[in-house]
């Protein structure tokens, strides 16, 4: 089995659209989408549930208002700025540490569980998805990834697949390390810009830091030809291979308006473009 | 005030929105790039950095003359940072601490009975403070293969000051990282894109806002035929929609340069300066 992760450092690059149209593309594959906190590739995939497991991870501080005494001592003790001056916890910034428990003279304050997410077993018409959605404002998105991707592996190892596509998520924090587990080969999806070749290259160093092969796509590529030369230039002086370059279409909107992955839809002119590199990455 | 940018879906158009805000206002400004993760607007903005200040979490250290192999402080951390290795005949034991996994809640060191454990630094990026034209400029730069940013948007946010007008370009997505971003903003303004992708984060970000309390409203960046996916929903919400910038090839190209709309499209500095008008209206009302 060969495990393919999309990856991009920016957002906006195209990620999932090309992640959609490789799901397109394998005969057989699992898909899954590792972008939890503003996952997308289901819009496009359009799964069905089968099964939903239910993510716990950590805990957050209760106050027992009955209780406290409003001495403020737990303000002191939390790293997080997440007890306000009036004495309330806010959720959204409690790391669940619990170190306000051990300190609250009353013992007012509790540790309770925090149901923080969703992880979903699904069918597509390209194969199996496993995705996710994490509550908002919640913590542990790098666990709820970590879920995704054991569960993505065990049923493309069980299905005996070919192919596991994973739809990764922007930036280089702890969601696109918890992703880059394992994986086969990093595709990084890059446009044109200063930024995106900024992005790109800090993203290549993580996925090279663990050690992951890294491949390049160049989405949009005649936005700016003078960019693209760069990106090129990057590539060979770095030892990078280059899939492949698509072409500025507004079919990449349309697609989306549609809900159909883009190399499904034959006013698509960079259909071509996108088979050449899916067979490029899949095979040799 | 401070005026945080987000928007759930990332290259929306974020960072564009920000800078070129921050370039419209002839007022004297701070401008903070929150998305320590991937920085761009320096790329923009293209700030003289002055200062360069490396960032710090605390970890603990054991003393190993000192520690009891108790084991309170594997109990107590939340992280699993900790772990006893007990005392064997070939060996003598230790606790070993695995420092990317620690938080830096301090929780150990505080609870330590034989009083062995002391933080010291360990680096997770830096903040690089600087000065772009009459603007206050300053960004965290997350270092390579560490996965934690909280800690380092909040060291980049200890620079604020109360007194000035701060814009702040944030992380896309719904998590810790954006949370930590906007929280103490008087108002965020989400990019979206008229698209069934920006559609839906955009929902998201708006949740995430209602929970957190901050007063918002959208921006439509490469606006065009497809704009009611989003118009809809926001008047069906009832949120505003300030600002709309056309799709339009010149604008990305000069995008793709690292060149400001409003340096290049001179006519934009309304838009902008309207945005901001929009902007302080919502906040001051109560």
């Amino acid at each position: 089995m060969k495990q393919i992760l999309v990856i991009s450092g920016k957002g906006g690059t195209g990620k999932t659209v090309l992640s959609a149209s490789f799901a397109s593309l394998a005969k057989k594959c699992v898909v899954s989408d590792c972008d939890v906190d503003a996952a997308d590739l289901h819009l496009l995939l359009r799964p069905k549930v089968k099964e939903t497991i239910n993510f716990k991870s950590g805990k957050s501080a209760n106050i027992d208002e009955n209780l406290c005494i409003k001495c403020g001592k737990c303000i002191n003790f939390c790293r997080f700025d997440a007890i306000t001056s009036d004495i309330r916890i806010d959720h959204a910034s409690c790391e669940g540490c619990g170190v306000c428990t051990y300190f609250c003279p009353v013992s007012a304050i509790k540790m309770i569980e925090n149901e923080c997410g969703e992880c979903f077993i699904s069918d597509t018409r390209y194969g199996t998805m496993v995705h996710a959605r994490l509550g908002i404002a919640e913590e542990n998105s790098g666990k709820l990834v970590s879920l995704v991707r054991k569960k993505s592996q065990e049923i493309a190892a069980e299905q005996n697949c070919e192919f596991l596509i994973i739809d990764g998520p922007p930036g280089i924090g702890c969601p696109v390390i918890a992703s880059l587990s394992g994986v086969d080969v990093a595709v990084i999806v890059t446009e044109p810009t200063l930024s995106g070749l900024h992005d790109a290259k800090r993203v290549i160093e993580v996925a090279r830091h663990f050690k992951v092969a890294v491949n390049l796509v160049i989405n949009k590529f005649d936005l700016n030809l003078d960019m693209t030369k760069t990106i090129e230039g990057y590539c060979s002086k770095n030892n990078i291979r280059l899939l492949g370059k698509i072409a500025f279409d507004e079919a990449f909107v349309k697609s989306l308006i549609e809900v159909k992955p883009i190399v499904e839809c034959e006013y698509s002119k960079v259909n071509k473009d996108i088979v050449d590199i899916w067979q490029k990455l899949a095979y040799n | 005030m401070i005026i945080s940018v987000a928007s759930g879906k990332g290259g929306t158009g974020k960072t564009t929105v920000a800078v070129n805000l921050a370039l419209s206002l002839d007022e004297k400004l701070q401008f903070l790039d929150c998305d320590v993760e991937e920085p761009n607007a320096h790329l923009f903005l293209k700030p003289k950095i002055e200062h360069v200040q490396p960032s710090f979490i605390k970890v603990p250290e054991i003393d190993e003359s000192k520690c009891s192999l108790c084991g309170k402080c594997q109990s107590v951390c939340q992280y699993n940072a900790l772990a006893v290795m007990p005392k064997t005949d070939k060996a003598s034991g230790k606790v070993m601490v695995f420092q990317q996994l620690c938080h830096g809640c301090g929780g150990c060191m505080l609870l330590c009975p034989e009083k062995a454990i002391k933080e010291v630094d360990r680096k997770i990026g830096v903040v690089e403070i600087g000065k772009a034209k009459d603007i206050d400029f300053f960004h965290g730069k997350l270092d390579i293969s560490e996965p934690m940013a909280p800690p380092l948007i909040r060291h980049v946010k200890r620079y604020i000051d109360k007194n000035a007008l701060v814009i702040s370009d944030c992380p896309p997505g719904t998590s810790c990282p954006v949370v930590t971003a906007v929280k103490g903003s008087d108002f965020c303004l989400l990019v979206t894109e008229p698209t069934p992708f920006g559609l839906h984060d955009l929902t998201l970000a708006v949740e995430l806002l209602r929970i957190i309390h901050v007063k918002f409203a959208v921006a439509i960046n490469k606006s065009g035929e497809t704009d009611n996916i989003i118009d809809d929903y926001c008047k069906k919400e009832n949120i505003p929609i300030l600002l709309k910038l056309p799709f339009d090839k010149k604008i990305a190209s000069a995008y793709s340069k690292g060149e400001n709309i409003v340096e290049v499209f001179k006519e934009y500095k309304n838009n902008f300066k309207g945005l901001f008008n929009s902007i302080k209206t919502i906040v001051n009302n109560k």
